[in-house]
């Protein structure tokens, strides 16, 4: 197994509207490394750029400057081994999701797992033989994520993979993509905006503003990296990347970098995942 | 076999919660020497916490001699763990003896509860450790 599942480097996407004619980067000069048998976050705000690197990954869209390779290759020549599943959960409507999951297998005669993927559908307690445009929205996706895991990918890329699942399936739906990555060391890639749910399920982060990469690496280093502090207005921070901070009265709470020992008249605490993505999307931007 | 609760709003690293949860077992007699633990894919199926969690758990366990990984076979049971309380009878009528003298001098229950957690905090110390 190749031990970098993606790599970027210098990456963006631009589109252009012809009329009247405006140029929007999606991304741009976007660059990081993820290690293989990792389960990674892509957080950010709405329209920061994830749904765009999701799929330049998954090799449905091609970058405009820049490069990006996937399990070592580009991502055409990877895609046997990728799976993804876009945000509207494409899938033919009037197949049953017996004939979907068959459909699975011919395409992916050398991979597929019948097991996995029965098991994942038969969770959900749906009818096998409706057509896959009768189910609701969270049926559907459980359908894409039977089809996703039944391919068995090294790498599998979820675009919002949780938004429309009940809380039941979603902890059982989290639970088999730990269950897959804990039995064959599948690489998870999964935005998502409910960041409490990433918490414990995550050991990457990767955080997209603006169509860049504003802070990414495993996300022990990265909270430890960070503190949250507490202390006198008046007391210096110098030497800290202040990330966000407020003033009542007297006090002053910052969430930092840490650039060294905290000064001893503030107290510091270590941030939680979603203390600290709010920070960073809080941040006023230069 | 044991089943682990993940609790993600107490606070605990979610390792050391399954390091507990399995001492835990351990002092009552749920788990005994040459019992399996659960799997990382049992666990995490069941629970949705990162593989990777449960691995550096069972390592602290293995690390602390209390269980052992066989290859290809599981981490099993090496030795119980006897009830807490036998042993530290001793230490519990000191600590108990402090209290009265801290209540003596006019402290209340959240000073003396501070006031513990500031010496628990200065003997063993958590720095940096997350997940």
């Amino acid at each position: 197994m190749t031990e970098t599942a993606i790599e970027a480097e210098a990456l963006g996407r631009r589109y252009t509207r012809l009329l009247p004619r405006r140029v929007n980067w999606a991304l741009r000069e976007c660059s990081f490394s993820l290690p293989a048998a990792r389960v990674c976050a892509v957080v950010g705000p709405n329209g920061a750029g994830k749904s765009t690197l999701l799929a330049l990954a998954a090799g449905l869209d091609r970058p405009t400057e820049g490069a990006i390779r996937v399990l070592g290759r580009s991502p055409a020549d990877a895609r046997e081994r990728v799976a993804y599943v876009a945000q509207h959960k494409p899938l033919y409507g009037q197949l049953t999701v017996l004939d979907t999951l068959r459909l699975g297998h011919a395409l992916n005669p050398a991979r597929w797992d019948q097991a996995t993927a029965e098991r994942i559908v038969a969770q959900g307690d749906l009818d096998v033989t409706a057509t896959v445009r009768s189910l609701s929205g969270g049926q559907r996706t459980r359908v894409a994520l039977a089809l996703a895991l039944g391919k068995r990918p090294e790498l599998l890329l979820l675009d919002e993979p949780m938004a429309d699942l009940d809380p039941l399936a979603r902890h059982q739906l989290m639970g088999e993509l730990m269950a897959e990555a804990a039995e064959h060391g599948t690489t998870v890639v999964m935005s998502s905006h409910v960041i409490a749910e990433l918490e414990g399920s995550c050991d990457h982060l990767l955080l997209i503003r603006r169509g860049r990469v504003r802070l990414q690496g495993e996300l022990e280093d990265v909270l430890a990296a960070h503190a949250l502090v507490t202390g006198p207005a008046d007391a210096s921070l110098e030497g800290h990347t202040v990330i966000e901070s407020r003033t009542t009265g007297r006090q002053v709470t910052a969430l930092v970098r840490r650039g060294g020992p905290l000064p001893a008249a503030h107290e510091a605490a270590a941030p939680t995942l979603e203390e600290l993505v709010l920070s960073y999307l809080r941040e006023p931007v230069a | 076999m044991v089943e682990y609760r993940i609790d993600r709003r107490s606070g605990v690293a979610t390792y050391l919660q399954i390091v507990q949860q399995t001492k835990h077992a351990l002092r009552l007699g749920l788990l005994e020497p040459g019992d399996r633990l659960p799997t990382a894919r049992e666990v995490v199926a069941a629970t949705a916490i990162n593989p990777n969690t449960v691995l550096k758990a069972y390592r602290e366990l293995e690390r602390e001699g209390l269980v052992e990984a066989r290859r290809g076979l599981g981490t099993f049971v090496r030795r119980s763990l006897g009830p807490a309380a036998a042993d530290s009878a001793p230490l519990r009528d000191e600590l108990a003896a402090w209290g009265r003298k801290a209540k003596a001098s006019g402290l209340d229950r959240d000073d003396v509860s501070a006031l513990l957690t500031s010496v628990l905090d200065d003997l063993y110390p958590i720095g940096g450790d997350h997940r």
